[in-house]
């Protein structure tokens, strides 16, 4: 889903650079609150194995292909503001070092796949823990949807932006069913692959997993030591 | 099966790694959704040159190696690397800056990693 320079006309563009630009300082803040010193190689490895799947195109129809973009997993799995920083990370990369999203639509990229992914699939994966039982498969179950999810919105973002500043010529509504229409297909995808590396994580080291960390799963009770008594003066 | 902390990060980077190196390779190379919808609505077209077409590891292949699986494979495992470098550097840095500027205790308690929180998932 990474747009290429061209598609979007400058203006638009520039608008999502700072919208992105925005939600990125606003993420890298709230990074900087909730991150623990020993959790940051975690948080790279989030970065870097989103960046190994991003290449991992899977075939959908025929010839058409998809790949998991990994907004809603870094979501869930470091939580929403590192989740972001790292899924933006993941796409200057692709954008410097392997010509891969253009260069005037990085922001458009960073809104729609580091921050409609994320924070989108994040409160859907969110309300679905509200309404599921508690327990690591509600877990899986609500990382899946919101992964599907967050794909769909994804790709609608990108239809409101073709309707702004879209520089092609075919008619909105058209490319809004083709771009919703695929990337159900896709965020199938998303969702069955986000769902299995919730579960592996949450069967190795589930106190790893930001979205479970209520469910206080294979780690011990926390201490409840009474306050010291006040020394009466 | 639980993996020490140090160990999870090291299997998880092999993991990428390998996916990067032996598994991208195979991956398939058809238009994404979005270029085919492009392609099929008559705007791909409107896509205009990128910057660093010209660059040495640009389009995933490495500049120089033949072997057009090998380049793939190249080009993912320098992408992890970096990715891995650039993502944990950076939050390092936001993760200081805010632990210099700020004497409070980290919301989740001195350990950080083992907060057990009642609360509902929703804070963020």
């Amino acid at each position: 889903m990474h747009i290429p320079d061209g598609f979007i006309d400058g203006t638009t563009s520039a608008g999502a650079a700072v919208v992105a630009a925005g939600g990125m300082g606003a993420a890298l803040r709230r990074a900087g609150e909730v991150l623990d010193e020993r959790r940051v190689p975690l948080a790279g490895l989030v970065a870097a194995f989103v960046f190994a799947v991003q290449m991992l195109n899977f075939p959908v129809v025929s010839g058409t292909s998809g790949h998991l973009l990994g907004g809603a997993l870094a979501a869930i799995l470091v939580g929403p503001a590192v989740g972001a920083v790292c899924v933006s990370v993941v796409l200057a990369v692709q954008a410097l070092l392997f010509a891969d999203g253009g260069l005037s639509a990085i922001g458009l990229n960073v809104l729609n796949m580091a921050l409609v992914t994320v924070f989108g699939g994040y409160a859907v994966f969110v309300v679905l823990r509200r309404l599921l039982p508690r327990g690591p498969s509600s877990v899986v179950v609500a990382s899946g949807v919101a992964a599907a999810f967050s794909v769909v919105a994804s790709a609608a973002v990108f239809t409101l932006e073709y309707a702004i500043g879209g520089t092609g010529t075919a008619a909105v509504p058209t490319v809004a069913g083709a771009m919703v229409g695929v990337h159900v297909l896709i965020g199938i995808g998303e969702g069955i692959i986000t769902g299995l590396v919730v579960g592996a994580v949450l069967a190795t080291r589930a106190d790893l997993v930001w979205g479970a960390r209520d469910l206080g799963l294979e780690l011990e009770p926390a201490a409840h030591r009474p306050l010291p008594e006040r020394v009466a003066s | 099966m639980r993996l020490g902390f140090g160990a999870f990060v090291v299997v998880g980077l092999a993991v990428a790694l390998a996916l990067a190196f032996f598994v991208s390779p195979q991956a398939s190379s058809d238009p994404d959704g979005l270029k085919k919808v492009a392609i099929d609505q008559g705007f791909a077209e409107t896509e205009t040159d990128h910057a660093l077409d010209d660059t040495p590891t640009a389009g995933y292949e490495v500049r120089g190696v033949d072997d057009g699986r090998l380049s793939t494979g190249l080009a993912g495992v320098i992408g992890v690397a970096i990715t891995f470098a650039v993502a944990g550097g950076l939050l390092l840095v936001v993760q200081r800056r805010r632990a210099a500027g700020s004497s409070r205790p980290s919301p989740s308690g001195p350990s950080g990693l083992s907060s057990r929180s009642p609360a509902s998932p929703a804070s963020p």
